[in-house]
């Protein structure tokens, strides 16, 4: 995708001088300090990762299509879906929406030039390519087989396989996260134009403060969990082993006191990106603006105490495991209050179903029946019985491949006009965002079945009954894969031979569609004053 | 409970088992924590439907029917926003007071349980009974009647599962977890290891037999002939010198161990515990951290030198000298 992007220069844009054309040669993007450039590296280099995560997760389901396994030996299957965890989280999902349309979208959002740090900025993606360079290897290169979890004392004492090096990857890359956090911190607040007061920016923007905030404060908890991961197995340091008085729990404590908010670090970009793509396809204000900006600052602050619902199963404490239930479901209150939000937005709106648009219908669709299904979980004594289960999976692929990933895919092609200058062509776009969602169905809702059935999630091969259900999901997964390839094709296609998209062809609010596309590199020829609220859509009709 | 009348629980439950969607149910908490789930369900059928009714009703009436028509300002009234945050509430308030008492008596075994004790280790489940018979991936339990296990690892985490029993635990190396259930009807039902543990943990699976009362005694008396679990014990304690100090008349140099399972103990620093497995054994492999207050730090540790059968086998020892004493003294 990269090399394609640097063809880009050869294609005079209509409006003469932009970001991409300012300057030439791949030496021009390597130190480029323009967060749209910056945005783009991201976006090639997590969509090389989502591809490899993905090859991995279709061939997992290839060879679960048969009770004994048909491909691989148990140990490469484990090899398969800890690579597809930790590549999907840790290297796409968690940069995802922030480091590609966060970067691109924040100055241009709020009216400023660049972000804050712009220099910070060019090192958060070299931080992140050297991690995912070094996962990327080690996976390839022997790869590792305990889970993204890496649960001790399994990872620390017992795999054989390349732990070090993979969660050192992780480790770097976390890095990028919290400069990217900081960078996005302290660019919305100190680097607003005038008149763009906190309640006059878009949900995105809220939605990417709360995310920074994750950013700067779960990602050096998981640092040091990975940094004492690596001690243990090199220097038998004995936390987390329990026959030199370590705890392997506290592991887990420290693992999922990260990674639950990181779930919210997926999903809370995705409900920014919402929040845009309803409000401009419905031509409508966001109905209930301060109730969508503070359940996400409110789901920020809730998730750093929901850990403990990872592990009701674990021997905790029953009254650790009471408030961790409580909590979990109070974290279920601001998701219900956006998606009802969402859903009054589109009352007495002026709708219309471009691609973007059945994204962002998707996603609340998916994230609806992903947000339910954590019920199941927060719930104790169900939970027992789903725990360690397909259940799980299903539950959570809902929450941030239905959620997270529809998200991002409208997110990517409402602004990919702004992007590249361009427009794909829709009536494919729309087929592909029907196919995505036919085979992101297909492929997860048996697996809510199987996870009740009693089949636990991680199995290499399992026993016959549970076949259907299998087959039916494996269907689904490559539904699923054919879905996202066709937007890598047109999208690619589209920035060669697209229509010129002219500087707001949905119509839309917003800072960014009052610029050129592609946009100056320094974004605006004259800094904006902004006199209106975000989403002032009834007033005129806004196509340019 | 809640709303379901028993009638109704039963036909949809049988419906459900009937077009495969649903596990057998075959202990005692099973059909309960299915209630629940089908409740769960419930509430997801009925917003999704409300949520997606609403959505596709909003996207076929005000479908944009001109280039350049706009929405319609409409104002939020805080009453509706109260109310889509009110009631969501209060259905978590009643799934989560439903949930954890049931998860709060699911967890508190009956004190007449037969206790089996299992060890997970990379990739099987060892089983013994306190009877003496030891069981490889294989669990023989009679119907009707609690069943508690002890449970411990040898090497990494596993997860102690029967789905059919709608209860799970990690087994954890260095602790002992405790599952119970009370089989409700005879037949076979899976047994998995649930937690992650290595490169064959999809074959660390087997079959929990349940069997008519008659038929599991059969089976006990039918192996190999075995002593019991705490006769072997209390050969080890022997072999290990344990009884040079622990015996129950000496009492010098250690304490006494009859009828110390299950009461409070005091250590130097003044706390109190209940001893129980995971205390007995600690006090085995590292003595020094949980030694006694009124006598001296003079025991060996026994790290490396017990399995974690034998240990098991020790504590069901210590376990039955707690029970001796109750019988003779009271």
């Amino acid at each position: 995708m990269s090399t394609a992007i640097a063809e880009l220069h050869e294609t005079p844009a209509e409006s003469g001088v932009n970001y991409l054309n300012a300057t030439y040669g791949i030496r021009s993007w390597l130190v480029t300090l323009d967060h749209k450039r910056i945005g783009l590296l991201y976006l090639g280099s997590i969509t090389l990762m989502f591809f490899v995560g993905g090859m991995a997760a279709v061939l997992m389901r290839l060879h679960l299509t048969e009770p004994q396994g048909a491909l691989f030996e148990p140990e490469t299957y484990n090899k398969m879906f800890s690579t597809h965890g930790i590549i999907m989280v840790f290297f796409f999902l968690v940069p995802s929406i922030p480091a590609t349309l966060g970067n691109f979208l924040i100055p241009l959002m709020i009216g400023a030039r660049d972000v804050a740090f712009p220099r910070l900025n060019l090192m958060s993606w070299y931080i992140f390519i050297t991690g995912a360079a070094l996962a990327l290897y080690a996976t390839l290169s022997g790869g590792v087989d305990t889970g993204w979890t890496f649960y001790p004392p399994y990872s620390s004492l017992f795999s054989h396989t390349h732990v070090v090096a993979v969660a050192l990857g992780v480790f770097i890359a976390g890095f990028s996260s919290i400069l990217t956090g900081l960078n996005f911190i302290v660019t919305i607040h100190k680097m607003r134009c005038p008149g763009m007061t906190w309640f006059r920016l878009p949900l995105f923007i809220w939605a990417m403060y709360a995310t920074s905030l994750i950013f700067v404060l779960g990602t050096p908890v998981i640092a040091i969990t990975l940094f004492l991961l690596g001690m243990e197995r090199i220097l038998h340091v004995g936390i987390f082993d329990p026959a030199v008085g370590g705890d392997p729990l506290l592991f887990q404590h420290l693992f999922w006191f990260y990674s639950h908010p990181a779930v919210y670090i997926m999903i809370l970009p995705g409900m920014g990106v919402v929040s845009e793509l309803i409000t401009a396809f419905s031509r409508k204000k966001i109905f209930g603006y301060a109730f969508v900006a503070f359940s996400s600052l409110s789901i920020a602050i809730i998730s750093f105490i929901v850990w403990g619902h990872h592990m009701f199963v674990t021997g905790q404490s029953i009254y650790a495991g009471l408030v961790f239930s409580v909590l979990s479901f109070l974290v279920a209150i601001p998701s219900a209050v956006k998606v009802f939000n969402w859903t009054a937005t589109l009352y007495k709106g002026s709708i219309s179903y471009e691609a973007p648009m059945l994204y962002a219908l998707g996603f609340i669709g998916l994230f609806t029946i992903g947000g339910l299904t954590g019920l199941f979980l927060a719930a104790l004594a169900t939970d027992v019985h789903l725990n360690g289960t397909y259940f799980i999976v299903a539950h959570f692929h809902y929450v941030m491949v239905g959620g997270a990933v529809m998200a991002y895919m409208g997110g990517l092609h409402f602004w990919w006009p702004k992007i590249t200058g361009r427009l794909y062509p829709d009536i494919w776009a729309r087929i592909a965002a029907a196919i995505i969602f036919i085979g992101f169905n297909l492929t997860f809702f048996p697996q809510f079945m199987l996870g009740y059935l009693g089949m636990p999630r991680r199995y290499a091969m399992y026993p016959s009954e549970f076949q259907v259900l299998n087959v039916m999901s494996s269907a689904g997964a490559s539904i699923l894969g054919i879905g996202y390839v066709i937007p890598l094709i047109y999208l690619i296609w589209s920035m060669r031979y697209g229509q010129p998209a002219g500087p707001n062809p949905w119509g839309a609010k917003g800072l960014e569609w009052t610029t050129q596309s592609p946009p100056l590199t320094e974004n605006f020829e004259e800094i904006p004053i902004v006199t209106e609220d975000a989403y002032n859509y009834a007033s005129e009709a806004a196509r340019v | 409970m809640m709303g379901f009348s028993q009638f109704g629980f039963d036909s949809l439950a049988a419906l459900l088992a009937f077009m495969q969607f649903k596990p057998a149910a075959a202990s005692s908490i099973a059909d309960d924590v299915d209630q629940l789930y089908l409740f769960l369900s419930g509430i997801t059928v009925f917003f999704a439907v409300l949520i997606f009714s609403i959505i596709f009703y909003f996207m076929l009436k005000y479908r944009r029917k001109s280039p350049d028509q706009s929405g319609t300002a409409t104002h939020t009234p805080m009453a509706l926003e109260l109310t889509w945050t009110i009631i969501p509430s209060l259905i978590c308030v009643v799934l989560f007071v439903w949930a954890s008492s049931l998860y709060v008596r699911n967890g508190r075994p009956p004190d007449a349980s037969t206790e089996i004790f299992v060890i997970g280790k990379q990739w099987m489940w060892h089983l013994q009974h306190p009877e003496g018979p030891r069981e490889i991936n294989e669990l023989h339990v009679p119907v009707g009647v609690p069943v508690k296990l002890t449970m411990t690892s040898q090497d990494v985490i596993h997860d102690f599962y029967i789905p059919a029993f709608r209860v799970k635990k990690d087994v954890l190396p260095g602790r002992y977890s405790s599952i119970w259930f009370q089989p409700t009807e005879t037949g076979t039902f899976h047994l998995f290891c649930a937690q992650y543990c290595g490169t064959n943990h999809s074959e660390m699976i087997g079959w929990v037999y349940v069997m008519s009362p008659t038929d599991y005694a059969a089976w006990l008396a039918g192996g190999e002939k075995t002593e019991s679990m705490a006769q072997q014990g209390a050969q080890l304690f022997s072999q290990f010198g344990c009884e040079s100090c622990h015996s129950s008349e000496s009492g010098v140099h250690g304490p006494s161990l009859v009828g110390i399972y299950g009461k409070p103990q005091r250590a130097p620093n003044g706390e109190t515990h209940v001893v129980d497995e995971t205390s007995i054994r600690h006090s085995i492999l590292a003595p020094s951290s949980v030694r006694q207050a009124n006598y001296q730090s003079i025991m060996p540790t026994y790290q490396g030198q017990i399995d974690e059968e034998q240990m098991l086998q020790l504590i069901a020892y210590v376990k039955s000298l707690g029970s001796e004493e109750r019988v003779n003294g009271k």
